[in-house]
């Protein structure tokens, strides 16, 4: 670890919390209705969608129309994009000519960019048309974000609300959130990454002749207007298989700060939002601050076991001074591989700057750990703060039981209703996730696909279904997931860790905002203090991270302490 | 089903926004303010089309300063790391087929895209020697030329020093001509 290479760090962070309060501001307002500056320009294509589409932008929805909403919008959205890539072969826009997608893999990658999760099973470059990345992908990359801060600020509104049947509108969340944020700040992100280096063109490939006279075929297309949503949707799919390592994606280290910018501008500012929207930026703040806390300490963690670098090769007599540079590229070095990797998991992004399967023992355990806690830190846009509110739901009841008091969180009591489908929502993870890696280590058919033995074999096995469930899409990439059993798993994965986390979740917000909402009086916890940005930190930590315990104990955790005894598999 | 007619309709009207609009406009204006790195930033010699200057590519040639390995052997359209982790057999056997003492970290181990145009600027003095010695000429003119090709920090604080190893290599054969 050196001096400038916090500094690298610092000035990232810095510069993400310099925008986390004017967006934040500006989210609350979006979503309360009032007038912004783009309305403008904006609000008379807003008006000719609802128009279009027959909606009504008074019309409150209750929990469960909410739901039904936005569940009928992933099914349509799903069927469209396995349309597209089945289709391939046969659409306009396809260059290289390149044929349809097999119905497994069509099947993963369009659960996948549903959920907002990015995993992908195949390598961009040879599979998939321009087109199926533009009208295929990228919609949903705007779409599933979309969704994502839409039921945010409809659990928002739980706390917001008092007596209140209604969360909002989802079509109008959905819209809103599409147009007014992702869209503007795309546009911005996408050009500056033109300006850095990041082709954006619709022509198909360059054939090079290099200097000693080799030919070297380079892949183009229109990566910037892709790379844009991917990292500010925290979707993460890269155009290319090696994500944002690839030197197109991501071709200095001024890209890669601004990359790590736009994955954590909107998820840091959603915290200001909630905030704002209940009526205590304080709380907003709050949320933050035991966010930054676990975030800070795991880009700590891996910037120290990535220098620290791996004893076996050392030994080899290879100088040990750059640390661990497997997988790596030079122009980011360790610090900034080291936050890429904590920030990229802390959110449901996904995408990677640095090869995870590469890293050390300890290294890797951190994105793995960070995914299992759920993605709160901040988490995928929206996605990381409805998840926040479920922790702090179980925070306040652990204090309450402390004091023997009921519960209360924002002036809504929290009654056993709320506890149990709090309690349903954070085993959804732990389930599938555990679930499915315990079959697949006992069937040859998964085993083989694995490009790493002994306890590094099995911590692919974790992530890979850490990555599905946790909704994010990086990877242990060695592992060959595109396999029927994997693709249909994952598949499977991906969409309990979404839809069966979100129904109770909503659930919660709907039985919230018909309460009433009570004054606080001297017997009620205070929910902006330290002590409680502490005790969300432990019940993040202890609920969400105990329970694999055990599986990190016999991946990482083992494999660390054999690298340092020299044993190779 | 009430929530079908708007679930379809902005399904189609964000395809064209999002889907095609958004991207061509994207690309005019790209093309029209950044002609060069829209295009992949080409480098043309003469009128050869060598590559681009971000993507690395491979050099075997004692003459030349080679990059780092690659998992992909520098063909962009297999880009990609090895995905080998720390206590793999496969990894160790590769590394010290290699290893000599002293060499950098860069020189032995594959980068995350198998397309990085650097290397670290050790790696590239460590290799000064033998491309003296493939062009007949001093160590300490080639060993001048690295440390101009040498890269520091942007504002000596964003990024790691780094050589550009189709840069250096460029200049390298221009110095010679």
């Amino acid at each position: 670890m050196s001096i400038n290479g916090w500094l690298q760090i610092a000035v990232t962070l810095a510069l993400v919390l310099a925008v986390v309060l004017p967006l934040g501001r500006f989210m609350a307002a979006l979503f309360t209705g009032e007038r912004t500056f783009l309305h403008p320009i904006l609000s008379h294509v807003e008006r000719g969608f609802y128009d279009a589409a027959g909606i009504d932008p008074a019309q409150e929805q209750g929990w469960t129309s909410y739901a039904m909403a936005m569940l009928a919008f992933s099914a349509a959205g799903f069927a469209a994009l396995y349309a597209i890539l089945r289709l391939q072969g046969v659409l306009p826009l396809n260059p290289m000519g390149l044929p349809g997608v097999a119905p497994d893999l069509a099947f993963n990658t369009a659960v996948s960019f549903l959920t907002n999760t990015n995993w992908q099973a195949y390598s961009g470059e040879v599979t998939l048309s321009p087109l199926s990345q533009m009208a295929g992908l990228a919609v949903q990359n705007f779409l599933s974000a979309a969704t994502g801060i839409a039921l945010a600020m409809a659990v928002t509104r739980a706390f917001a609300r008092s007596g209140a049947s209604g969360l909002g509108n989802f079509w109008v969340d959905m819209t809103r959130a599409t147009l007014y944020i992702l869209l503007p700040l795309s546009i911005v992100v996408g050009l500056a990454f033109v300006a850095l280096g990041v082709p954006q063109t619709l022509g198909g490939a360059m054939d090079a002749n290099t200097l000693e006279g080799a030919s070297q075929v380079i892949p183009l297309g229109p990566l910037a207007s892709q790379e844009a949503i991917k990292q500010l949707g925290t979707n993460g799919g890269g155009y290319f298989n090696a994500n944002s390592a690839h030197p197109f994606e991501n071709p200095s280290a001024l890209s890669n700060i601004l990359a790590i910018w736009a994955m954590l501008a909107i998820s840091a500012a959603l915290p200001i939002t909630f905030g704002r929207m209940v009526g205590s930026e304080r709380q907003g703040w709050a949320l933050l601050s035991a966010m930054a806390v676990l975030l800070i300490g795991g880009v700590a963690l891996v910037y120290w076991a990535e220098t620290a670098g791996n004893p076996i090769i050392t030994a080899l007599g290879v100088d040990p001074s750059l640390g661990n540079m497997e997988g790596k590229e030079i122009r980011f070095g360790q610090a900034m591989s080291a936050l890429f990797v904590a920030v990229t998991t802390g959110l449901s992004c996904g995408a990677v700057n640095a090869m995870h399967d590469s890293l050390t023992p300890l290294g890797g355990l951190v994105p793995l750990l960070l995914i299992q806690l759920g993605e709160v830190l901040p988490g995928g846009v929206g996605s990381g703060l409805y998840g926040m509110v479920v922790f702090c739901v179980l925070a306040v009841f652990v204090a309450g039981l402390m004091v023997g008091r009921t519960p209360e969180f924002l002036g809504k009591k929290i009654e056993a209703r709320e506890i149990r489908l709090a309690v349903l929502a954070v085993l959804i993870l732990p389930l599938v996730i555990l679930g499915f890696t315990a079959l697949a280590a006992t069937l040859p058919a998964a085993l083989s696909s694995l490009n790493n033995q002994g306890p590094h074999g099995l911590s692919e096995l974790l992530y890979a279904y850490s990555s599905a469930a946790g909704n994010n899409g990086s990877a242990f990439a060695g592992l060959n997931a595109n396999t029927p059993w994997f693709n249909t798993t994952l598949g499977i994965a991906m969409m309990l860790g979404r839809f069966a986390y979100v129904l109770p979740v909503l659930a919660i917000a709907g039985s919230l905002a018909s309460k009433t909402r009570v004054e606080a009086s001297s017997g009620t916890f205070p929910t902006t203090s330290l002590l409680f940005v502490g005790l969300l930190v432990g019940v993040i930590l202890i609920l969400g991270g105990l329970q694999f315990f055990p599986a990190l104990a016999l991946g990482p955790i083992v494999e660390h302490v054999l690298m340092h005894a020299s044993a190779t598999f | 089903m009430t929530h079908l007619r708007p679930a379809i309709t902005l399904l189609a009207l964000f395809t064209l926004l999002l889907g095609l609009a958004y991207p061509l406009v994207l690309t005019g204006i790209a093309s029209a303010l950044f002609p060069h790195q829209s295009q992949g930033s080409p480098v043309v010699v003469g009128d050869q089309l060598i590559g681009s200057s971000l993507i690395g590519q491979a050099f075997a040639e004692p003459g030349y300063f080679h990059p780092r390995p690659s998992a992909g052997g520098y063909d962009p359209m297999a880009s990609g790391g090895s995905n080998l982790g720390p206590t793999s057999a496969k990894l160790i056997e590769r590394i010290k087929a290699e290893a000599t003492p002293g060499i950098p970290a860069d020189a032995v181990t594959t980068s995350a895209s198998g397309l990085d145009p650097d290397i670290s600027p050790e790696n590239a003095l460590s290799q000064v020697a033998r491309v003296a010695k493939a062009r007949g000429m001093p160590e300490d003119t080639i060993r001048a030329l690295v440390q101009a090709q040498t890269e520091s920090r942007l504002w000596g604080l964003i990024g790691e020093p780094r050589v550009h190893v189709l840069a250096l290599n460029l200049a390298l054969d221009a110095l010679t001509q």
